[in-house]
């Protein structure tokens, strides 16, 4: 009975025509979450790393996993062979060379990197930094996708972040970071023009959304665009002279900085940005909406951006989880 | 043979449309809401995916065990039968938001209705 060669990590299994994928992984005792076998759960989601999957092994992911190749272990019957990943695999593609850092407030830096060999990304997206000695951290790409040569990234400093500190104190112009390949579901894609669409984010959360408004706009996205900026104070915020530029430039672009603690300043919003957003734009049927920074935040958003109307599909988000080695 | 009351739904498409109409009930509806964990609107949105699944006749490993091990803490809370009829009622009137005929929307509702002592732990 023919064969095909599957590649996981370092790990070679091969996988007969007459049986699943994810048959083949348990068979050779691979560690793989799986529920269903029905291709329903989506628990034993993968990533093809280097062709296409079958794709009847796509069946019910939703366009953004299937156009990065993402399938479901259970519902893969292998035409060749593949080199597949976890749904989280991480590779190192290139390096970035540091050619910007500058101050965005008192705890947020913006640092650019000029990368060795671009790659393709969406706005919106994260990628992995790995400094010299295999500390890892995953930031958002700040800037459209028109410019690969360069990425740019908020970096704000959590106490004890050891990457964090180590960015603001010590990381200089020049300096070397491994960057890894572009991940995340959060992203802008062009078509459905029309569409209005409703970014919030608190603190950092601004970098992938600034990236997805920066794209759209660039691509004649025609629908309404709101972007509600979060902070607990005046201090948290950034880059308000310049998303308020954006709006004066752009008709369909509308701008509203929001603090939930103590006196706002003129033309800034008292209140939580999710709030204002929702109680503002309480009928969203039919809207795209984004979602980025704390974690509490993106989940309440979901839900209510999904009970003001929303279509599930149609709602992106990104938690910022603090890494958990961060404060060691 | 007739076509299965899956297809005559529109198969997972028709599953796709009713899950965003129903879970959106379902978590609107202050009766019944606090059963329902919005941590993970993705897995609970999935689950909800394979309950309609089922219930529309669909591709199923349906297991009455798992029903009532997942359901036990809310039994446990006080879920009762005017909960699962809560439950039920969103459930038909998606399907009625979705024009779908009356006599379909009574075989869906039989399926559902097989759950219920499942669901309660009975």
């Amino acid at each position: 009975m023919a064969e095909h060669r599957i590649q996981l990590g370092e790990q070679l299994i091969s996988c007969k025509t007459d049986e699943t994928l994810l048959n083949a992984l348990l068979r050779e005792n691979v560690n793989i979450s799986y529920g269903c076998q029905q291709g329903v759960c989506q628990s034993c989601m993968m990533r093809s790393l280097d062709s296409p999957p079958p794709s009847e092994s796509q069946h019910g992911l939703t366009d953004k996993l299937k156009e990065q190749s993402y399938f479901l272990a259970c519902r893969c019957y292998p035409q060749q062979a593949m080199r597949i990943g976890y749904r989280d695999h991480t590779d190192f593609v290139t390096y970035g060379t540091v050619s910007v850092k500058q101050n965005l407030n008192a705890e947020t830096i913006l640092l650019t990197l000029d990368i060795d060999n671009p790659f393709e990304y969406y706005a919106g997206q994260f990628v992995n930094l790995q400094r010299d000695d295999g500390l890892v951290r995953s930031y958002s790409i700040a800037n459209n996708s028109i410019n690969r040569k360069q990425l740019s990234f908020h970096i704000r400093r959590l106490a004890g972040g050891r990457f964090t500190e180590w960015a603001h104190e010590e990381l200089k112009l020049g300096d070397r970071l491994s960057v890894s390949e572009p991940q995340g579901l959060c992203y802008y894609q062009s078509g459905k023009s029309e569409q209005p669409l409703l970014l919030i984010g608190t603190g950092s959360g601004l970098a992938p959304l600034a990236g997805i408004i920066s794209e759209a706009l660039h691509q004649g996205h025609q629908g309404e665009i709101h972007l509600y900026h979060g902070s607990r104070d005046i201090n948290g915020l950034y880059w308000v002279e310049e998303m308020q530029q954006l709006a004066d430039t752009h008709e369909n672009f509308h701008y509203s900085p929001c603090v939930s603690q103590g006196e706002p300043a003129s033309s800034m919003l008292a209140g939580r940005a999710n709030d204002l957003a929702f109680k503002t734009l309480s009928d969203l049927k039919g809207w795209r909406v984004f979602l980025c920074g704390h974690p509490d935040m993106v989940n309440n958003s979901k839900r209510q951006a999904y009970l003001n109307g929303v279509s599930l599909a149609d709602i992106y988000a990104d938690a910022f989880h603090v890494a958990s080695g961060s404060l060691d | 043979m007739s076509e299965s009351l899956f297809d005559q739904l529109g198969g997972e498409a028709a599953v796709d449309a009713a899950v965003d109409i129903f879970y959106r009930k379902v978590l609107a509806d202050t009766t019944i809401n606090r059963f329902f964990d919005n941590t993970n609107m993705e897995e609970q949105a999935g689950k909800q995916k394979a309950f309609l699944t089922m219930a529309f006749g669909g591709p199923n490993n349906y297991n009455g065990t798992d029903m009532r091990q997942a359901h036990a803490k809310f039994v446990k809370m006080g879920l009762d039968d005017s909960h699962f009829d809560a439950v039920a009622g969103h459930l038909a009137d998606t399907l009625k938001e979705l024009d779908v005929p009356q006599d379909l929307i009574d075989q869906v509702g039989v399926i559902a209705e097989s759950t219920r002592n499942d669901v309660l732990g009975r």
